[in-house]
This record gives structure tokens, C-alpha cells and sequence, in this order.
């Protein structure tokens, strides 16, 4: 037992495992994590122990069941250290689109016995409920944002989490404005940057999986949205997308869409 | 005989798996009454959020059921909406697709493989436990992996919830020298899936046999992945618009995702099911590595999955070899796309089984309804009828975690991604 080393856990909550996977995905380097942090727990490979007292805690997922709300008070009250990774630990995640609409239908419509499943009337981010040390947005986060964050807590420098929009990534970056050459609506200017510009690097537009930037234009981007032939309802479907839980996206797509999504009949 | 002491046995968490799951079971007089697979994965009702949305925002809404298997999801979408359509778009998307496809079953697999099933077999918490003491087994593995998704890469800019797929071809083709390059690594990994087709052959599999129904997707020309009507051992032989007559989704108190029945009985999906079926149709220097280990399918031990899982790491890289080695850059990656209203389906082999998917679109494209068929939730049923089978003919006279071992490796067989089926394990036993 080499005691010395900082405590590392990753956490579940609701999600489709694709954050947990910025480690997992590392290839052989998976191997050299061990020689710097003590993987207390992190269930998908192995190590098992949800109630350690850690050093850094990693956490995916979405709040969204009575359980999860007790389980994040647990582990908050467990680290040190608390990093919210991804769409769905930061804004709630794709999931969040139940909390826009009656949620109850919803599950009636896929279950035969909702009445059996517990869950909440929404789907938060985990700063709604605990103190986040440090969120990593990105649906997925990719593994440099995992591993330069890690890497600065090991040095003992504050990480820090990207800000500016992607369009500045893009011209960094020498890619090509899709929306300025190709019409394209590109959501790049109320973007976060740190996904290394890939959609417009493949010609497409971005549609925002890292969320919000730090400041959003939203009114101005949905003007030129329209003015390329895009409907209110179409730039609404753009903002209440991937991050519908995040206030700047939910503000703006609920400002545009009309009435509720109909759902059939 | 078996004891009459009680006993209570909780597992607070299955690990390993993708998800969040549970087993519990009752024993009495050393028969099983009564036995669970929950599954506890909070609902996120995927099948409602694309209500509303546009055929192409639907491939990218889609994949992020799965951060295991987003391709699958994609290709499933995409293959509805193209047949809806009416377009074709052309062999050289066709294969590419399937290139993209053979890097999620290669990165998939070998995860599964090494870090997932292999520490079972070895008894070892842990891959990284693992490493210890076979560091070459698992360092192999994690490098197969890297290289599957460096081919999702490829044509998706990156591997989890990749964004190269689009209606009607993909948003980009790779060029030359990335696709070079990512033929010389094919090349070199070939050896090293042969190598582990023959580490696997070596495992102390448990003689385990049980009667089964397989079901998978068959195409004529090849090893189904992309496409193809659903095929079973009993003689089941249909289009995949038919899917809904014979299989039956239904909800059961224990498990917040729904189980699946053909004609009203568990089945299996998955590589073990395909290489039952469609074995015949590996190429033969696959087949001939298969042949010269004395590995015989069909099989059914279950315990075999991790063989089948290796021979399809070696077949997708083969076939990505072949389809990247003549490759040529064409003038453009997508054909023009017109929607059209109507019913779409779509049905391509996931890593873990067949994804069918359902979507009802108005005459913009906008989804009115959908339905998602994910291969998890088609097995649990199957599932929890080997783990009784399996159990008893171990022995529930072992004790509590012997038995708890042993019914997590017989679920890890079915590699099963709970995040996709709604996700993993806590074991209860109780004897009387």
C-alpha cells in the first residue's frame, strides 16, 4: 500500500458511460495512471468502494432519481476534490429535454407500470445539488481534459475549464467558417470551445456539444440562423439540444419554440 | 444435498459492466425459486426526446444512448432514414460505413475482452490488478482497443459520439495519407488478433452447455454488421420491418428496461449468436486460425462469448484491411438527401447484439414517433435463465461469494451494457 499517492474515484450517475471512457480510452496509458493516483473506485473497471474518502473525485452522470440526490451528497461529503465531467453531470444532458415537457406522459408512454420506477420529476446537473470543484464540459469530455486536469491537481495548480466559443478555436485552429462559406447553421459562436473544432473541420455545422460559452449572444445568433432560411422552431431544436438544462441554451430555445413539441394527434 | 442454513447474501454493486445493475435469487431447499436481474438505471426516455427533432439531428440524439457503442446507433438510424428515403448511397459509403462499424465492434470487443471478462479467468479484480502479472495480454488488449477507435476516428473525428455519419453518406472523407497510415497499423495488428484468437482458445472454459434460440442479422455475400434480414437457429427468416410481429417488448417490476421475446421465449443476441449463424461466412484466413485452435461453432456455452468475441476482433480487422487497402478519395462523401413521410427501419449489428430501431417521419423528415430495440434488454431474459441453469449445475451449495462470482462471470458473458438497455450489479441471495 503506497499511502502517499492521492485517492482517485469515478462516480455514475445517469449517463450513457461515454465520460467514464476519457480514462478507459486512454490505451496503454491506463497502465501508468496507477503509478500516480490510488484508483479507489471506479466500478466499469473493477475497483469497487462508492463510500472511500478520496482526494479527487470524477463524477458522470445527471441527476435524476431520490437515490442519486442522497448517493451525491455522500460522495461530495467523501472528496476532497469534486470534478463534474460532461453534458450530463454540468447541465443535466440530452435527458434534460423530460424537464421541458410532462414527463409523466412521457413515461407512460414507454412503460406499461410507470408507477413502478422511481425517478424525479427532472434531470439536474450535480451543482444544482452538491458544491462542484470543477466542471469539464463536453458531450463527451475528451481524455486531454481529463488527464490536464488531474495532471495540474497533481502539481498543485488550480485547473482551469475552457471558456471562450468555438469560433475562436476554429480560427486558431485555421478551419474554414462553415457558416460564413457554406450557409451552414454553425452553433459555434455560443459555443464552448475544447472539442478541437471537429464538425466544422468535416465541413458541418456545430451543434453544440459542449454547451454554452461564457457569454452568449443568443438573440443575434438566432437572427442569422433565420436569415438562412432556418424556421424559429428549427434555431429552438438548436438550442435545446444537447444542454437543454443549461440556463443560457434553455432561456433562449424556450423564446423561440412556439407551444409545446406536439406529440402525435 | 443442499443445506438448509439461511442465508442472505447483498452485492452491493455488479462491476464490470457497463451500467448499473443487481441479481438476487432465492434458494429453497437448494432449488432456485425466484430470480432477478434488476436493472436500476434511471429511465432517460431516448424514444420521446427525438419527438420533434430532424432526421439528422436524430443520429447524433441517438448515439448518446450508448458511450460504449454510439456507432451502432448512428448506423441503425441511418440505414431507416436512407431506406425511407429510397437512397442508396453508393458502394463506397457502404463500405467505409462498415470500415467505421469494424472499429467500434475492434474497440468494444477488446475492452470487453481484456478489461471486462478476461480478470475472471485469471482472478484478478481488475485489469489493472491484471497487468501485474500478464502485462503483455493486457497491454495487446488495450492497443486493439486504441486502434478501434482510431478507425471510428477516422471518419468521426473522434470515437465516443463521433460526428462524421450523416443521412445519405458522411459529412467528410478521410484523405489518403491518414487512410495509409491507418492501413500500415491494420497490418501490423493483424498478427497480434491472431495471437489473441489463440490466447483465447487457451482459456479453462467451464463445460456449460444449454439449449438456446440465436438470433442475428444474415447477409448472403458476408459476415453481417451493417445490414441484412434477422435470421434464427429455429428457422426465423425476416425482413426487419417484420421485427414486431414475432418479437414482443415488455415491462417486468424488477428491471427499468423492457425484456424482449421471440414467439413468446427468451433469446440471445450477441457474438456468440452471430458466430452460431453466420460462422460460414468469416473469410477463410479467419476461419482457418479458428480451425487450426480446434474452436468449433455453434456452440452453446455461453463461456464460448469471449472466444466469439476475439475471432470477430481478428475478422474486423481483416475486413477493415481489405476494404481501406484499394482505398481512393471520391469527389464527394454524401448523396442529396429528400425526406419523405413514412415508417422507417433500421437494424445493424451492435458489438452486443442487434440494434432495431423504429421511427414514424412526417414529409419534412421530423421524427413523430419512435422505437428503440437495444441488444441488452433483448438478452435479460435469456440472462436470468442461464444464470438458474448455470448456477444450479455449479453447485448452490458453494458459498455466497463463490456463487456471487460465478453469476457475475455468467452475466459478463452477455457483456451487458446497461446504459443502453436503460445499466449493472448488486447480488442478493436468500436460502430457506
Amino acid at each position: 500500500m503506497n499511502s502517499t499517492k492521492p485517492k482517485l474515484a469515478v462516480h455514475k450517475f445517469s449517463s450513457c458511460d461515454g465520460c467514464q471512457l476519457a480514462l478507459l480510452n486512454l490505451g496503454e496509458s491506463l497502465l501508468e495512471l496507477p503509478k500516480y493516483v490510488d484508483i479507489t473506485h471506479f466500478a466499469e473497471a473493477g475497483p469497487n468502494n462508492p463510500n472511500a474518502k478520496v482526494d479527487v473525485a470524477l463524477v458522470e452522470g445527471s441527476i435524476s432519481t431520490p437515490d442519486d440526490i442522497e448517493r451525491i451528497r455522500q460522495v461530495r461529503e467523501n472528496s476532497a476534490y469534486l470534478i463534474s465531467l460532461g453534458a450530463c453531470a454540468t447541465a443535466g444532458g440530452l435527458q434534460a429535454l423530460a424537464n421541458l415537457a410532462d414527463r409523466d406522459a412521457w413515461m407512460a408512454a414507454v412503460y406499461a407500470r410507470p408507477d413502478t420506477i422511481e425517478t424525479l420529476s427532472s434531470s439536474t446537473s450535480i451543482s444544482e445539488h452538491v458544491k462542484v470543484d470543477l466542471e469539464l464540459h463536453g458531450c463527451p469530455v475528451n481524455s486531454q481534459q481529463v488527464i490536464a486536469a488531474l495532471a495540474d491537481l497533481l502539481a498543485g495548480v488550480n485547473p482551469v475549464s475552457e471558456r471562450q466559443p468555438l469560433c475562436m478555436e476554429c480560427k486558431r485552429n485555421g478551419v474554414v467558417c462553415t457558416m460564413v462559406t457554406k450557409g451552414e447553421p454553425c452553433m459555434g459562436p455560443v459555443t464552448r470551445a475544447g472539442c478541437g473544432a471537429l464538425c466544422p473541420s468535416l465541413g458541418r455545422a456545430c451543434y453544440s456539444c459542449y454547451g454554452p460559452a461564457e457569454t452568449v449572444n443568443d438573440g443575434a445568433l438566432a437572427q442569422r440562423l433565420q436569415s438562412l432560411g432556418l424556421t424559429p422552431e428549427a434555431v429552438a431544436r438548436r438550442f435545446l439540444f444537447i444542454t437543454s438544462g443549461a440556463s443560457p441554451f434553455r432561456d433562449a430555445g424556450l423564446r423561440l419554440r412556439p407551444p409545446p413539441l406536439e406529440t402525435d394527434e | 444435498m443442499a443445506s438448509k442454513r439461511e442465508i442472505h447474501i447483498n452485492v452491493p454493486v455488479l462491476t464490470r459492466v457497463e451500467g448499473e445493475g443487481a441479481l438476487e435469487f432465492d434458494v429453497v431447499q437448494g432449488v432456485i425459486q425466484k430470480l432477478n436481474l434488476r436493472i436500476f438505471e434511471p429511465p432517460r426516455l431516448f424514444e420521446k426526446f427525438v419527438e420533434g427533432y430532424e432526421y439528422d439531428q436524430v443520429i447524433d440524439m441517438v448515439a448518446r444512448i450508448c458511450g460504449i457503442c454510439p456507432v451502432a446507433y448512428q448506423m441503425s438510424a441511418v440505414q431507416a432514414f436512407e431506406r425511407l428515403f429510397g437512397i442508396d448511397p453508393g458502394p463506397w459509403v457502404r463500405d467505409m460505413r462498415r470500415v467505421m462499424y469494424c472499429g467500434e465492434w475492434l474497440q468494444s470487443h477488446a475492452l470487453h475482452v481484456h478489461l471486462l471478462a478476461a480478470p475472471d479467468f485469471f482472478g484478478f479484480e481488475s485489469a489493472i490488478a491484471m497487468a501485474e502479472k500478464h502485462p503483455e495480454a493486457v497491454r495487446r488488449g488495450l492497443r486493439l482497443q486504441g486502434l478501434g477507435n482510431d478507425l471510428i476516428t477516422l471518419f468521426g473525428g473522434r470515437s465516443v459520439h463521433p460526428v462524421g455519419v450523416r443521412v445519405g453518406g458522411f459529412y467528410k472523407a478521410p484523405a489518403e495519407e491518414a487512410v495509409a497510415d491507418m492501413v500500415k497499423q491494420l497490418e501490423e495488428a493483424l498478427p497480434q488478433a491472431e495471437a489473441l484468437v489463440r490466447w483465447c482458445a487457451e482459456l479453462d472454459f467451464p463445460h456449460d452447455e444449454q439449449a438456446f434460440t440465436s438470433v442475428a442479422l444474415s447477409e448472403p455475400g458476408e459476415y453481417a454488421i451493417g445490414s441484412g434480414r434477422l435470421v434464427s437457429g429455429q428457422g426465423l427468416d425476416i425482413d426487419i420491418s417484420h421485427f414486431e410481429s414475432h418479437f414482443e417488448e415488455f415491462q417486468v417490476p424488477h428491471s427499468t428496461a423492457l425484456h424482449t421475446q421471440l414467439e413468446g421465449r427468451p433469446y440471445l443476441t450477441g457474438p456468440l449468436a452471430r458466430l452460431n449463424l453466420n460462422f460460414r461466412q468469416l473469410p477463410s484466413p479467419v476461419r482457418a486460425v479458428m480451425e487450426d485452435c480446434g474452436i468449433h461453432f455453434p456452440s452453446h456455452n455461453m463461456f464460448h462469448s469471449i472466444l466469439a468475441r476475439a475471432i470477430e476482433i481478428h475478422l474486423v480487422i481483416y475486413e477493415a484491411l481489405q476494404l481501406l487497402q484499394a482505398y481512393e478519395r471520391p469527389g464527394v462523401s454524401a448523396v442529396q438527401v429528400r425526406p419523405q413521410a413514412g415508417t422507417a427501419f433500421g437494424c445493424t449489428e451492435a458489438p452486443r447484439g442487434f440494434l432495431w430501431h423504429r421511427y414514424d417521419v412526417d414529409e419534412r423528415g421530423d421524427i413523430r414517433r419512435a422505437r428503440i430495440v437495444p441488444p441488452t434488454s433483448q438478452n435479460q431474459a435469456r440472462i436470468e435463465q442461464d444464470l438458474c441453469a448455470s448456477l444450479e449445475s455449479f453447485g448452490l451449495d458453494h458459498d455466497d461469494d463463490a456463487l456471487r462470482q460465478r453469476a457475475e462471470q455468467v452475466i459478463r458473458n452477455y457483456d451487458p451494457c446497461i446504459s443502453c438497455a436503460t445499466h449493472f450489479l448488486k447480488l442478493k441471495v436468500s436460502r430457506r
